[in-house]
């Protein structure tokens, strides 16, 4: 039997709620965060939708040394971490720096001072590019700078596998848990939402180029017309069952159940489902709510519900998509989705899917318009990558 | 022409290119405090070497910012390059 591994705190930053009371507050109220885009002038993207966090600045909650070196996504990692953190009611000086240690995802690093300073090296040339390049544009650099902050010197790493890393960052602290660091500040945040940006994000091709918010991102929808990007995430606080116990810390749930697979001729995900739900011990009888991940893209749409639907049969487990209030925020979309997920045990309420009227032949129940009261133990989270990654994973309160 | 770099130069170099330092920062008499200690790491001595080279139009080398362990350290070793440019 292995050793459970449990959540103890949350840190949540979103478009339609900064911090974890905000944002559940506004998930329930079907709250949308999702406008026309503000950050740059994007009236010449065929996108012109975005899930933005308006309401952060990270001055007064950041040293002034960290701001030159750097970007908005790295502020928005530091300061989420920080309030999982004090929701966990760890003080990490407290504690041995080589038992803590950062897993985050990231899909995309520091985008917008990455563009500054190509900018500056083509405008006016190399000796005008910032030092702090150096790692402020770096996928990992979230992780770095939350080790270096919090002295957090335990295993850390980064992971970069689009939507699913969310996920896959959980697991993989999961894992560095179980042989023996204490606790991991795991998860994701990603904003990648600058010029240079939105144009790699146009390639995926995934992109809606609708105008109206509320029928931009309409997964399970036949009107389904692709996903609105949008900025943000999560970061969880995970620490052996035992040492949460020892501290008498309160706990969210345990990540009970996890699996990774890759689309190869048949799509991967159901595959997936079933790993997670056999490395959770459970059956799908046991589920009582699927996160889905809610490409909004017909046929991502029909896999999805494919899955869902062989392994837990028609109309059999209550399915939700509370990403359609946020847009789709890559790993970040994953980690919140967790949170999310972990909120919902709590409350014994599912955050509706927003806007979205499912097709009957997709066969869900998708939990729409209204939250939906119900009792809630084990949840399933699911995530997909660009490229064929997909991931799943069970969390119990 | 001449031009000098004096300490409230590099203090205002510093604080552009990679803000102030926690506690007492740039306040009081740092000018042979190791920059380590007001809270300046190798990072931001090489950011700071790179904007003086632009400010002054001087090219320091590379030996410099390794060298140069205190604030009067680098002002003396600004201040050679600048005579030469002037010689």
């Amino acid at each position: 039997m292995t050793a459970s591994v449990v959540v103890t705190g949350l840190g949540v930053a979103a478009p339609n709620g900064l911090g974890e009371q905000d944002f559940w507050n506004a998930t329930l109220a079907g709250k949308s965060g999702i406008g026309p885009l503000t950050h740059f002038d994007a009236s010449g993207y065929p996108a012109r939708l975005a899930g933005e966090i308006s309401d952060f600045t990270a001055e007064g909650q950041l040293p002034s040394r960290l701001m030159p070196q750097t970007d908005r996504v790295t502020r928005l990692s530091l300061v989420v971490a920080d309030w999982a953190l004090a929701d966990a009611g760890v003080r990490p000086a407290e504690l041995p720096e080589f038992s803590m240690g950062v897993s985050t995802a990231s899909s995309a690093g520091g985008f917008a001072f990455s563009q500054q300073e190509l900018k500056n090296l083509w405008s006016k040339g190399s000796q005008y590019v910032s030092a702090y390049q150096s790692f402020a544009w770096f996928y990992a650099v979230n992780t770095g700078q939350i080790s270096i902050r919090n002295g957090m010197k335990g295993p850390s790493g980064v992971v970069v596998t689009d939507q699913a890393g969310g996920l896959d960052a959980v697991a993989q602290a999961r894992r560095q848990i179980r042989k023996g660091t204490s606790l991991v500040v795991a998860g994701a945040v990603d904003a990648l939402l600058c010029s240079w940006g939105w144009v790699g994000l146009h390639t995926s091709g995934r992109l809606s180029t609708a105008e109206e918010p509320t029928r931009a991102y309409l997964p399970f929808d036949d009107r389904a017309v692709g996903h609105v990007a949008g900025e943000g995430g999560a970061l969880l606080i995970m620490e052996s069952g035992d040492s949460a116990r020892a501290r008498g810390a309160e706990v969210y749930g345990e990540i009970a159940g996890y699996a990774a697979t890759f689309d190869g001729r048949e799509p991967g995900l159901r595959k997936a489902v079933e790993l997670a739900l056999a490395d959770a011990g459970v059956t799908a009888a046991d589920v009582d709510v699927v996160f889905a991940d809610a490409a909004a893209e017909p046929e991502l749409d029909r896999v999805e519900a494919e899955a869902i639907v062989e392994v837990f049969g028609p109309h059999g487990v209550p399915v939700t998509a509370p990403k359609t209030m946020t847009g789709r925020l890559y790993a970040g979309g994953a980690a919140l989705d967790l949170a999310t997920a972990f909120l919902a045990l709590r409350e014994d309420t599912i955050p509706p899917t927003v806007h979205t009227e499912p097709a009957e032949r997709y066969g869900l129940d998708l939990v729409v318009s209204q939250p939906r009261a119900a009792r809630l133990r084990t949840a399933l989270v699911l995530a997909r990558g660009h490229g064929g990654f997909n991931s799943a994973m069970v969390v119990r309160s | 022409m001449s031009r000098t770099f004096t300490l409230d130069d590099l203090k205002r170099i510093l604080l552009e290119g990679s803000g102030a330092p926690e506690g007492t920062g740039l306040e009081g008499d740092i000018i042979d405090t190791d920059f380590a200690d007001i809270g300046y790491d190798s990072l931001a001595l090489l950011e700071t070497a790179s904007r003086v080279e632009r400010e002054y139009g001087i090219e320091l080398d590379e030996t410099v910012v390794g060298e140069a362990s205190t604030p009067r350290a680098l002002l003396d070793a600004v201040s050679a390059h600048l005579l030469d440019q002037a010689a």
